[in-house]
């Protein structure tokens, strides 16, 4: 670890930080830069989906349970289940997959 | 119609709980991954409590875990919750203009994915008090939950962890999957994204997932602002 993680925590949060109370602080009238605007909209899209596959692949014990946790938890979130309960879908998914089948 | 800060403060109580009970979950399998990032838990409650972001602190763990250089850090903080700057910039708009500013400082510290989506749904203008009590059970439970998951992650037996690991990615499919029904644009964004991931990761391994989060998430939401730029009635569907 040549790394301090206490100053890594100091950045992030202060970025984090920065991120979350600078507009609420300096922004009073609305935002019309329409670029600005629709490449913030995508973000969370891209870096979301990007960090979900094919890392979940890797999370688990078998990389077929995983698989098997993102397509049960696409469908379930696509047919509108909450985000706790497609949380716990995936859990179960892949807990009695690895048990019964993949174990 | 006006609503008293106590009736707003005990709304916020009511609506916080559930959050705080899935916060209490995914913490947890926060606290495994940042435990395998080398933190121990005061390290973990102090970063879970000064950033309250899944997906962003998922992202700061990872860099820990490479032991990447700072700079980095920086990056992939700013990319995984550059979503908070858009809610932040919504939420200033239902701000009334009589609110001291102070609350603006401390409703913005406490902005999620869960708490901004309770926060515009509600009617009228903001009152902070809202937002301050949906923190009383969201926060203390997100950020316990994960020195939590750092004490007690290696006293579960591998089929828990394993199945555990997953909630995170559970919550951020739930995050996308949704928005991707509704608008084709999100969909191909999500679909395009996934393949990219993927194919990145097969053949260029030697990039840190940091950084190819960093490069894909400029590369394809600068696309798609590009291709498909919002349009101004579907400027409240920025969740």
């Amino acid at each position: 670890m040549e790394h301090e993680i206490y100053v890594y925590i100091a950045i992030m949060s202060a970025v984090t930080l920065a991120i979350k109370i600078l507009p609420l602080t300096l922004i009073r009238g609305e935002i019309k830069n329409t670029a600005l605007k629709s490449f913030l909209h995508y973000v969370p899209y891209v870096t979301l989906a990007v960090m979900t596959f094919p890392a979940i692949l890797y999370a688990t014990n078998s990389k077929y349970s995983g698989l098997l946790a993102l397509v049960v938890g696409t469908i379930s979130a696509w047919l509108g289940a909450s985000l706790f309960r497609v949380a716990v879908i995936c859990c179960a998914i892949v807990f009695f997959s690895e048990l019964w089948i993949l174990g | 119609m006006l609503i008293t800060n106590r009736q707003a403060l005990l709304d916020g109580i009511r609506d916080g709980i559930p959050i705080g009970l899935g916060y209490l979950v995914v913490g947890f399998t926060l606290g495994i991954t940042a435990k395998h990032a080398g933190l121990n838990p005061f390290q973990g409650f102090l970063t879970s409590i000064l950033n309250i972001a899944s997906a962003g602190e998922y992202a700061g763990f990872t860099v820990i875990m490479n032991d990447a250089p700072y700079l980095e850090i920086a990056a992939i903080t700013l990319v995984a919750n550059a979503r908070y700057l858009l809610m932040s910039a919504v939420m200033s708009q239902k701000f009334s203009s009589d609110t001291p500013f102070y609350h603006r400082i401390f409703v913005g510290f406490g902005v999620t994915d869960e708490i901004f989506g309770i926060t515009v749904a509600r009617e009228g203008k903001l009152n902070p008090f809202y937002n301050y009590g949906a923190f009383i059970p969201a926060l203390p439970c997100w950020s316990f939950g994960t020195a939590l998951g750092i004490v007690a992650g290696s006293l579960l037996p591998s089929s828990i962890v394993s199945a555990l690991s997953v909630a995170l990615y559970g919550m951020f499919i739930a995050i996308i999957i949704p928005p991707s029904r509704k608008d084709k644009v999100i969909f191909s964004v999500v679909f395009v994204s996934f393949a990219a991931s993927f194919l990145t990761e097969v053949f260029f391994n030697f990039i840190s997932p940091g950084t190819r989060t960093i490069f894909l998430t400029i590369l394809i939401a600068g696309a798609a602002a590009i291709i498909k730029p919002i349009e101004e009635k579907e400027k409240s569907d920025g969740a």
